[in-house]
């Protein structure tokens, strides 16, 4: 067997004008391209040379047909050399340290001498960041001198303007143009030596090729025409400018030759200039872009390869895939968090390769006599030959029949089957995880609620795509590090990113609040979602009926070893703050030898992103699965309790007595006095600024902070009392399952300043937000205060700052979301090669060292507790937690 | 050793310049060793660095720091003090 080659480096260089010849088949020297009887022009930019691309076309050069004819480059000769834009900023360096006259680098013979000594010594050491300092050092010194140390020549100053104009600077005689002739002339004196200490490389990128005078006119294969459906045909936009520069150069060869007098033969040169410039590329700032008759700007070269939808990102990097599937999704909360439902219409399409052994013979014959469009079937055959055999069209009975050990059948996708679950954006690792097949009637891929967060999805519409891994050893992969149960804890800190949301936190509140007492039935029900297979545990109450709390069921699931403590989230709220065991508010959660004694479970102990919760340790000391199973089975009992229990919320929940009303109005007019008070003493010019504000910014501040924050806390102090924990308000909110006491006021009482930029509503008509009010009132009605609830409802005015307000929160997500996905996007880019070696380093691809040690501990944050290794409270209580 | 002539601060003496040692030809050769990697491929430090002067190292030479490390107290990283053109 040959060994392969390999490719050990590429290298890019500048094409020679005698390299574009050799390469060339022909030159283009007409403008026509087809005749009069449609046939290709010798000589025309769509020349048959240029390769075969019609059916049974053979090309003249190679003697190929269409499938094998690689394409064949021409080229045409200009008439005068023009600049390729994409160097400009490189010639100019090499005319600015270079010598007007002799040509030579501008540094003395000597320091000529040590410079490239030193560069062929950092040449060998390979090292490129350092090269690339001496270059541009030996760049800069060169361009600071005035006079040339070879031959004494005085240099002048050379500009440049965008995009391709030189200008030189010749003191008494003003500014004169360089054409692209005289810088070719300059480039051609520097020598090979000189180029070298420029950063160049004189044997693959001689300077003066920067400057075209032969352009090379890429094979057909590259510019393929079409044929519309009326027949006529549609050249591609490079074959169309080709076509344009070709016209201007054999305009400007004929002035030329004629002696047309020069302000003609310039002006020519520059259009030549500008078609060839916008040939490579298209979006040249400062010049306007070349478009066709119809007005659509044209597609330079760059323009192909340029961008998201260009050649490299869109082409190249970006693949599209077999195997996958996408639609809407739709909430299951009794799939378990590992599945996803695959709708039967989409496992009949997706399938897996699986050999035929004769342990699975009997069960794939089944699938071969269902054929293609019954689940579960299969749709093709492979044979050990490599032949595909398509179960549409053959007598499935005698393929089933013929199966044999060593074929490999495509079957369905069916139950079990492990699949790449995915929800763009994909910011995260988390955004594709293995799920487990379940195949379900439907058009939606179903999933459990609690891994919403991790893909950040929700059921208003999203779609997700489904991807089927297909070796074994990606199936492999797939199941044994993606899978939703492997990334339960996240990788910043090793805290469970998935857990409790919403009603789970509610349901679980409920169900383990001491006034819940569940009978037989209850019970049964409950235990009964989980697929609890035991006994029953004693009741807690045996007369009169045999009663149980909601506690002991919590207790049946909970590993036998198990010691907890913990504040509930309960506990935050001040009234609610336990001191000790001994408490009527249940806050203080204790969980003995696997037995819930005493709190509640609410967000602090289920619920999601809440490191060293119950959940946490649960996942963390008795491994995955039982977390998964955890969350799959108790989960589902806490969603169950809500059903029974019933939880809303209506108007009334909301509703304040009127005396409290009342009490809430003097609140909100006092403290309006205070504001005006404010406004008042800076009229009269007696308020103090605080230190480093002027006095209409400390008005204002004040201002704010007296009608949001301190308003609403007082508000909020004094209507707490006629709300408890049988509102269901407030069970949401304190339990942390959704909205928060400012919520509550804002509904019951009143929304408060609204700001923009953290500051009171200011902009709109001069000196007012709004024709309604006075001008220049500082008043807080004015300036979007808003003193109604939503219960109350709101006046049109405070509706109009509400929504100013409520802008300023969108515009902000708008704004984050872009710059922090570029952010991410550069950050990637410069991060991904690197790996952590077996040693603890992080290195390059390359061996070049980044961190000594990975994190300067050594520490996986996902398998550590806050980043750090251990967490020794957490040990102490896990061993004799019990006892205290 | 060459120490800053301006009068204004000795870098040395700061309380968040972390030690700095210029490591012997030998003891380089072995830390190099250790990690399996050619001088050029630990991280660099220009030989115009303040801290690079202060402790007299020069060019080619291995520089051993003793850090202090919010996740591990101390840490010990190295830099090969390389020429800086200017």
């Amino acid at each position: 067997m040959s060994s392969p080659m390999k490719i050990k480096a590429v290298k890019f260089g500048i094409l020679s004008p005698d390299e574009i010849r050799k390469l060339s088949v022909t030159t283009i020297f007409s403008s026509e391209v087809y005749d009069n009887d449609g046939l290709p022009v010798d000589g025309g930019a769509m020349d048959r040379r240029l390769g075969a691309l019609e059916p049974g076309e053979k090309c003249p050069v190679c003697g190929n047909t269409r499938e094998n004819c690689p394409g064949h480059f021409a080229h045409i000769e200009l008439a005068k050399p023009v600049i390729h834009v994409n160097f400009v900023k490189h010639i100019l360096t090499y005319i600015k340290t270079t010598c007007r006259n002799c040509g030579r680098i501008l540094l003395n013979q000597e320091e000529v001498q040590r410079y490239l000594e030193l560069l062929s010594r950092l040449e060998k050491l390979d090292v490129k960041p350092l090269k690339r300092r001496l270059v541009e050092y030996v760049r800069r010194k060169a361009s600071k001198t005035g006079t040339c140390p070879h031959c004494g020549a005085k240099q002048y100053r050379v500009r440049f303007e965008k995009p391709y104009v030189f200008y030189e600077d010749r003191e008494e005689a003003g500014l004169v143009r360089l054409n692209p002739s005289d810088v070719r002339k300059r480039l051609e004196k520097i020598i090979d030596d000189d180029v070298r200490l420029l950063g160049g490389d004189p044997r693959d990128a001689r300077p003066e090729w920067m400057v075209l005078t032969v352009l090379i006119v890429p094979p057909k294969t590259v510019r393929p025409s079409i044929l519309l459906e009326t027949g006529i045909r549609s050249e591609d936009d490079l074959t169309h400018k080709l076509v344009d520069i070709v016209k201007i150069n054999n305009r400007l060869r004929e002035h030329v030759d004629s002696g047309a007098p020069n302000a003609i033969i310039e002006e020519e040169w520059d259009l030549l200039q500008y078609h060839v410039a916008t040939y490579f590329d298209n979006e040249i700032p400062g010049i306007a872009p070349a478009k066709h008759r119809s007005g659509k700007v044209l597609k330079g070269l760059a323009q192909r390869l340029k961008g998201k939808e260009g050649r490299f990102r869109g082409s190249l990097s970006g693949k599209r895939v077999d195997f996958s599937a996408r639609t809407v999704i739709s909430p299951d909360p009794n799939l378990s968090i590992n599945e996803v439902g695959v709708p039967i219409d989409i496992a009949k399409v997706l399938t897996v390769p699986e050999r035929v052994t004769s342990w699975n013979i009997d069960e794939l014959r089944k699938f071969v006599l269902n054929g293609p469009d019954k689940w579960p079937g299969a749709n093709y055959i492979v044979r050990p030959d490599g032949k595909r055999i398509d179960l549409r069209f053959v007598d499935r009975k005698a393929a089933a029949e013929s199966l044999a050990p060593g074929m490999i059948v495509e079957r369905h996708l069916i139950d079990g089957d492990i699949a790449l679950f995915n929800r763009q954006p994909s910011l995260h690792r988390i955004s594709v995880m293995a799920h487990i097949v379940r195949v379900l009637p439907g058009k939606t891929f179903r999933l459990n609620l609690l891994v919403c967060p991790p893909y950040n999805a929700d059921f208003d519409g999203d779609e997700m795509n489904l991807h089927i891994p297909q070796s074994s050893e990606a199936i492999a992969e797939a199941r044994v590090l993606m899978l939703v149960e492997k990334n339960m804890l996240t990788p910043r800190y090793g805290g469970p990113i998935i857990g409790g949301l919403q009603d789970y936190v509610s349901g679980a509140y409920l169900l383990t609040s001491k006034s819940t007492i569940l009978t037989r039935e209850d019970v049964i029900d409950l235990l009964g979602v989980t697929g609890y297979r035991g006994p029953l545990p004693e009741p807690a109450i045996l007369k009169p009926r045999h009663c149980w709390t909601g506690k002991q069921l919590i207790s049946l699931f909970l590993p036998k070893d198990f010691n907890y403590r913990r504040r509930a989230t309960l506990g935050k709220a001040a009234v609610l703050a336990c001191i000790d065991e001994d408490c009527p508010h249940d806050s203080i959660v204790i969980v003995k030898k696997g037995v819930l004694l005493e709190g509640v479970l609410d967000k602090a102990s289920i619920g999601r992103e809440e490191p060293e919760s119950m959940l946490h340790w649960i996942i963390k000391e008795y491994g995955e699965d039982a977390g998964r199973k955890f969350m799959d089975n108790v989960y589902r009992m806490f969603l169950r309790y809500v059903e029974k229990h019933g939880l809303t919320l209506s108007y009334s929940h909301i509703e304040v007595p009127v005396e409290v009303l009342v009490n809430v109005k003097k609140i909100i007019d006092s403290k309006k006095r205070e504001a005006l008070e404010l406004i008042d003493k800076y009229r009269r010019g007696e308020l103090e600024p605080k230190p480093g504000r002027t006095v209409e910014e400390t008005l204002e501040e004040e201002i704010t902070d007296l009608l949001s924050k301190r308003l609403l806390d007082e508000v909020a102090e004094a209507i707490t009392p006629y709300f408890d924990l049988r509102n269901p308000v407030i069970i949401m909110a304190r339990t942390g399952a959704r909205g928060n006491p400012v919520n509550l006021t804002q509904m019951a009482a009143l929304l408060g300043q609204q700001t923009v930029r953290g500051k009171r509503i200011v902009r709109g008509y001069t000196g007012r937000s709004l024709p309604h009010f006075k001008q220049w009132d500082l008043g807080p009605e004015c300036r979007g205060f808003i003193e109604h609830g939503f219960s109350e409802g709101l006046t049109p005015l405070e509706v109009f700052f509400h929504a100013a307000g409520g802008r300023e929160g969108l515009v902000d997500t708008a704004v984050r979301t872009s710059q922090s996905g570029y952010m991410q996007r550069r950050l990637i880019n410069a991060l991904q090669d690197l790996r952590v070696e077996y040693d603890g380093s992080v290195r390059m691809p390359t061996g070049e060292i980044v961190q000594f040690i990975y994190g300067e501990d050594g520490v996986d944050p996902m398998k550590s507790d806050h980043g750090r290794a251990v967490n020794v409270l957490r040990v102490i209580e896990k061993v004799i937690g019990w006892r205290t | 050793m060459l120490r800053s002539k301006s009068k204004k601060a000795d870098i040395l003496e700061h309380e968040w310049v972390p030690k700095h040692e210029v490591l012997s030809p030998e003891e380089a050769a072995e830390v190099l060793k250790e990690l399996g990697v050619k001088p050029i491929q630990l991280p660099w430090i220009k030989a115009s660095d303040p801290i690079v002067r202060a402790i007299g190292a020069r060019v080619g030479e291995v520089i051993k720091i003793h850090r202090r490390s919010h996740t591990s107290g101390e840490t010990i990283v190295y830099r090969y003090v390389v020429v800086d053109v200017e």
